[in-house]
């Protein structure tokens, strides 16, 4: 336990060394001026590092290895109950649920995506919701999950999902706020990391190594990819929804009020 | 002192309902569909501890150290006003942080075994090697050169859309040129490369950019570093593929 912890420690500081020797270069060398509280800081960074490790370390004891077993028993035939040498679609909906399960809730425990969702929500003056942003992007990746591995199952090629995805994308950024824009973009990126990764990846893996005639080098990629192209149609398509329904808010609460007016402008002609 | 406590009990509270949900899913696959026990509850318990306090620990450290280190750069660097300095540590950032993930490592071992089985490369460990160090540092530098156009981007404010979209379109393009087994490597790229610490930091580095620049908004232009940084690998490894 204690060497499990120690080993990933290092590691986790191997990984982050190149980061710190940029920031320190440019600090010493170019910008030649200690930032505001250097010694908080230090400390930020210290806890960030102690804090990824133990969170790896505690996934790594706790559910990824659960969720990869998971992974390659669900797509096993004698769970699908699939007959030899054929595959059909439907044998698999155990494999889409957990897709899409397991897709929202690494998404939501995705540190990165909570780090990017607290500055979204501090930038825009709280009118975005962190926790609302969280949800549609961990929607999205569901989506994207399920549907990547329904891709894999019927072996339909991997770019006419990608490009179709990139098509809705561009229909919805012609009608979306410009300021969610970027943030809807950027989502695609940060929901893969530390913990979606390893466990979606097994999936696809599995799921390749389990259907005959897919090759698991070959269809076993893509499922990342799934995962970053929905949720930016998600939190665009939250933005609209979220737009829409403020702007009936407060059409409601206009209309409502003239109506106020002119009972109260009638109240004191009949008076 | 008391403070403190308080606030790392607010946020492990928090953490505690951020992982809620992949207990919940692992448990009800486990007990009820695949009507298996749940192993050693008494290991899964400590790991839980151990996940919930790392991720508290992580969200604190993050708002005393790698945002504002992130920010106090951007505006120290602008506030210069040599653009060779600003652009050089995007690079460097987008570069450097990339080069030594651990999940672009796996993943260009497994693309240089596949291009092994494809017949593009020999089945020799030198080859397979030299293959997946070529595409390692093919990303690395897609992702230095895509921070380095999305600062330039938020210095001259031009809107995102038309810089992503045309990403795309040169995506799809590429992509009917593109050997078939690079492709799913290629779009997995894009997504495996921002890392947990780099994505926080980059963040920070546009938005306090754009804050400290009369006339951006932190919100319109100080997003989408992220999203350059998950475009241009694609069409590197995509470029890489057909080249080798």
């Amino acid at each position: 336990m204690i060497d499990h912890i120690l080993s990933t420690g290092l590691s986790t500081m191997i990984d982050v060394l190149p980061i710190v020797i940029i920031l320190a270069g440019f600090q010493f060398v170019v910008i030649r001026r200690l930032p505001p509280n250097p010694k908080r800081m230090m400390f930020g960074f210290l806890y960030v590092l102690i804090g990824l490790t133990l969170f790896l370390v505690g996934l790594e004891q706790a559910l990824f290895p659960l969720g990869r077993t998971m992974a390659h028993q669900l797509t096993a035939p004698e769970f699908t109950g699939s007959v030899e040498g054929v595959v059909n679609w439907r044998d698999y909906s155990w494999v889409y649920i957990f897709g899409f399960a397991i897709g929202f809730a690494t998404t939501i425990a995705e540190p990165s995506l909570i780090a990017v969702a607290i500055k979204a929500q501090e930038i825009s003056g709280g009118s975005l919701n962190a926790l609302m942003l969280r949800l549609a992007v961990a929607f999205g990746v569901a989506v994207g999950v399920s549907l990547g591995a329904y891709r894999i199952v019927s072996g339909t090629p991997l770019p006419y999902y990608i490009m179709a995805g990139y098509v809705v994308v561009i229909i919805q950024t012609i009608w979306a706020s410009k300021s969610i824009i970027p943030l809807a973009y950027d989502s695609g990126g940060v929901t893969t990391s530390t913990v979606t990764v390893p466990v979606v990846a097994a999936l696809g893996l599995g799921l390749a190594t389990a259907i005959p005639g897919r090759s698991p080098l070959i269809d076993g990629f893509g499922l990342i990819a799934f995962a970053s192209v929905f949720p930016i149609m998600s939190v665009l398509g939250y933005a609209m929804v979220a737009e829409a329904y403020k702007n009936r808010k407060n059409r409601k609460n206009r209309t409502s009020r003239t109506e106020d007016q002119k009972r109260a402008f009638e109240e004191r002609k009949s008076s | 002192m008391g403070k403190f406590v308080r606030n790392f009990l607010k946020i492990s509270i928090n953490a505690t309902r951020d992982m809620l949900p992949i207990v919940l899913v692992i448990g009800f696959f486990q007990i009820v569909v695949l009507q298996k026990p749940f192993p050693n509850l008494a290991d899964v318990a400590v790991g839980l501890v151990f996940v919930i306090i790392g991720l508290a620990l992580f969200i604190r450290g993050l708002e005393m150290g790698l945002f504002p280190i992130g920010e106090a750069m951007a505006s120290a660097l602008a506030k210069k006003g040599s653009l060779t300095a600003l652009l050089g540590f995007a690079f460097c950032l987008g570069f450097g942080t990339t080069a030594a993930e651990p999940a672009l490592i796996a993943v260009a071992d497994e693309a240089a075994s596949v291009a092994s089985l494809a017949g593009i490369i020999g089945a020799d460990k030198e080859s397979l090697d030299s293959y997946a160090f070529g595409l390692r540092f093919t990303v690395a530098l897609s992702v230095g050169f895509a921070l380095v156009l999305g600062v330039f981007r938020i210095l001259k404010g031009w809107p995102i859309q038309y810089l992503i979209i045309g990403g795309y379109g040169l995506v799809i393009i590429i992509t009917l040129f593109a050997p078939a087994e690079i492709i799913g490597i290629a779009y997995d790229s894009g997504g495996v490369t921002t890392s947990t610490i780099t994505v926080p930091l980059v963040t920070a580095l546009g938005v306090g950019l754009a804050g400290s620049i009369r006339g951006r908004n932190p919100m319109i232009d100080g997003f989408g570093l992220i999203a350059f940084a998950s475009l241009l690998p694609i069409i590197f490894v995509l470029i890489y593929g057909i080249i080798y």
